[in-house]
């Protein structure tokens, strides 16, 4: 496995479990089909959240929310209803939050969770 | 608080606009929005603010930033908006405080140095009215911005230094090392030479030379007419520098154009009226102003309390000279463009020289003159008659003679007239405080009919000249004027026969000739 993609794994593991202490229930990682994947798939109450999780070890390059563009977020709507109906689930609503994680390596990440960014 | 606000000032012409600068902070994905009518140039802010802010070492917020630029439906420009926008956005992520009622005024480099900005003058001036007096410009505007009455200033050379002024985490901000601040500097124009052009230069030419004092002394229009090499430019030259200085609310004024159309800031008042020729291919668009977008002031908004000096006046553009008798009159230009409405002051005293034909050789006999009669009449024609009206001073200039030239007397220096002129001006100003004048020019015609009015025995000679229909109306009151420029000149309380005779002779005088 390339060292981004242990960061990646390790970032989304430390979001999934900062989630989960804020109340939200993780249903489902790194769920894939033809247009795409998601990160975490979690419900909080009756609502569907996907959650696109961004981790760097450094901000050298920007801060991880900035590599948020609008094409990915436009793909995280399809998929939002996409896993739903493979699921056969229903939802009084859904939403998409976007958490980031610096991960310096220094075993203290630092994470920033935005809700409904769309 | 998500929310941040302070002041800049937009300009308009030399009009300016307070400007209130809110910055929010929305918790979703960054970006930056900025509001408010922004031409292109500010919106390239938007990149220079967030890289600026980093290299302070204080980062603009991760968030998404919405800047509005009230009142929004008036178009902003340029670049100076940069620091009110920074600091709003840092105060709304409370990164600092206590700037709300402060006004910006500044372009940032992506290093996070402050730089200056084209017309702070006129910008401070603006801000003081509207009541916000605490003004923060680059150091290279300080002292300019200075220059205004009952303003608070402080110039600072980096962002890191305004945001340390302003309650910023002092362990975090990174001010530039020392000596890193070279184009920070402020933009010394260096010391002006005050070279004067002397009126000692000028040999024999006795009624010239008087008819150049009388258009000083009361800020009367001129026209020269004479054969090349007479000293027509010598003299129009050396006009201003018999001009008295400007007073404080002039200078403001004339400094205040001056920094809108310069690149430099200026450090202290121009105090000498301002001396303008342009050359006389220029377009209507370079004399009176224009330019896309915003129009910018021309040459005779620069000329604004000096001098417009036109040279060899019969070949600018007919429309050039026809578009200068609204300012003649008014003292100001209003100029029209898609983007805006832009009006500039343009109170110059006009000075126009030329030949007396074509050939250049009509004068005294014209016998050596090659032009025909029609090729002379049109040369004339192309300075109208409306236009001729206005010049108070019409003067016909002959070619110095030898035994001036060589081994003349000495004439008078330009310190000495411009001592004379500036007795005469202070006895006009006297005399028409109550109307609220302070020179002969400017003095409406029903005032000298009425209250100033003179008796028939001193205006007898111009009263048969209206009747002989050698002047009009308006130049029976333009020559009175000038009759009594030349009473104070000669220190009279009021014009006597003779300056009124002088007065008529040097405004009928290129006509007899």
């Amino acid at each position: 496995m390339l060292a981004k993609d242990q960061l990646g794994r390790r970032g989304e593991a430390t979001a999934a479990e900062f989630l989960e202490r804020a109340g939200l229930r993780i249903v489902d990682r790194n769920w894939r089909c033809s247009s795409g994947e998601i990160d975490l798939v979690a419900v909080d109450g009756t609502t569907l959240v996907i959650v696109e999780v961004k981790t760097r070890s450094s901000e050298d390059f920007g801060h991880p929310l900035e590599a948020i563009t609008a094409g990915k977020l436009e793909r995280l709507y399809l998929l939002a209803s996409k896993w739903a109906r493979a699921h056969h689930s229903r939802f009084t609503g859904f939403r998409v939050d976007a958490v980031s994680v610096l991960d310096d390596g220094t075993g203290h990440p630092k994470i920033d969770h935005l809700r409904a960014v769309i | 608080m998500a929310l941040g606000r302070t002041y800049s000032v937009s300009l308009v012409g030399l009009n300016g606009h307070i400007v209130e600068v809110e910055a929010d902070i929305g918790q979703t994905l960054p970006a930056f929005v900025l509001l408010g009518l922004p031409d292109a140039s500010l919106n390239e802010a938007k990149d220079r603010i967030r890289a600026a802010a980093r290299n302070a070492g204080v980062p603009l917020s991760r968030r998404k930033i919405t800047v509005n630029l009230i009142p929004a439906s008036l178009p902003k420009r340029g670049s100076g908006f940069d620091l009110a926008i920074v600091m709003a956005a840092w105060a709304a992520a409370g990164d600092v405080r206590g700037c709300a009622a402060t006004v910006f005024l500044a372009e940032l480099g992506l290093d996070g140095q402050l730089r200056p900005v084209r017309g702070v003058l006129p910008a401070v001036m603006a801000a003081v009215r509207a009541g916000h007096p605490r003004v923060m410009v680059a150091e290279g505007n300080r002292a300019e911005a200075a220059l205004v009455p009952n303003a608070e200033i402080r110039g600072f050379s980096s962002l890191a230094e305004v945001a340390l002024a302003f309650g910023a985490d002092a362990s975090k901000v990174q001010l530039p090392p020392p000596g890193d601040t070279a184009c920070a500097e402020p933009l010394e124009p260096g010391p002006v030479p005050r070279f004067v052009r002397d009126m000692a230069d000028i040999a024999g030419q006795a009624e010239a030379r008087f008819a150049v004092e009388v258009a000083a002394a009361g800020a009367h229009h001129l026209m020269m007419v004479g054969p090349p090499g007479a000293g027509k430019t010598m003299l129009a030259e050396r006009l201003p520098g018999i001009l008295p200085d400007l007073t404080d609310e002039h200078a403001m004024e004339v400094t205040a154009i001056h920094s809108l159309g310069s690149e430099r800031s200026c450090s202290e008042l121009r105090r000498r009226p301002p001396f303008e020729s342009p050359h006389h291919t220029a377009t209507a668009a370079a004399i009176i102003g224009g330019g896309s977008g915003i129009p910018r002031p021309g040459a005779a908004s620069r000329a604004h309390r000096g001098v417009l000096f036109l040279d060899e006046a019969p070949e600018y553009e007919r429309r050039v000279l026809e578009a200068l008798r609204e300012p003649l009159e008014s003292g100001t230009l209003v100029l029209h463009r898609s983007a805006g409405t832009a009006s500039y002051p343009a109170r110059f005293q006009l000075i126009l020289a030329l030949n007396p034909c074509p050939c250049g050789l009509a004068n005294g006999k014209g016998i050596d003159c090659t032009c025909t009669a029609q090729q002379r009449r049109r040369y004339f024609s192309r300075l109208s008659g409306p236009l001729l009206d206005r010049v108070d001073l019409q003067l016909a200039v002959q070619r110095v003679a030898l035994h001036d030239y060589v081994g003349g007397a000495a004439a008078e220096s330009t310190t000495a007239v411009a001592l004379r002129v500036a007795r005469a001006r202070q006895a006009q100003a006297v005399r028409l405080a109550p109307w609220g004048y302070s020179t002969n020019s400017d003095v409406q015609g029903k005032i000298l009919r009425e209250e100033l009015r003179l008796p028939r025995s001193v205006t007898g000679s111009l009263d048969r000249a209206l009747d002989r229909n050698l002047v009009s109306a308006r130049g029976w009151d333009r020559t009175l004027r000038v009759a009594w420029t030349v009473a104070d000149l000669q220190g009279h309380s009021q014009p006597d026969a003779d300056d009124v005779g002088m007065a008529l002779s040097l405004r009928l005088q290129e006509r007899a000739a």
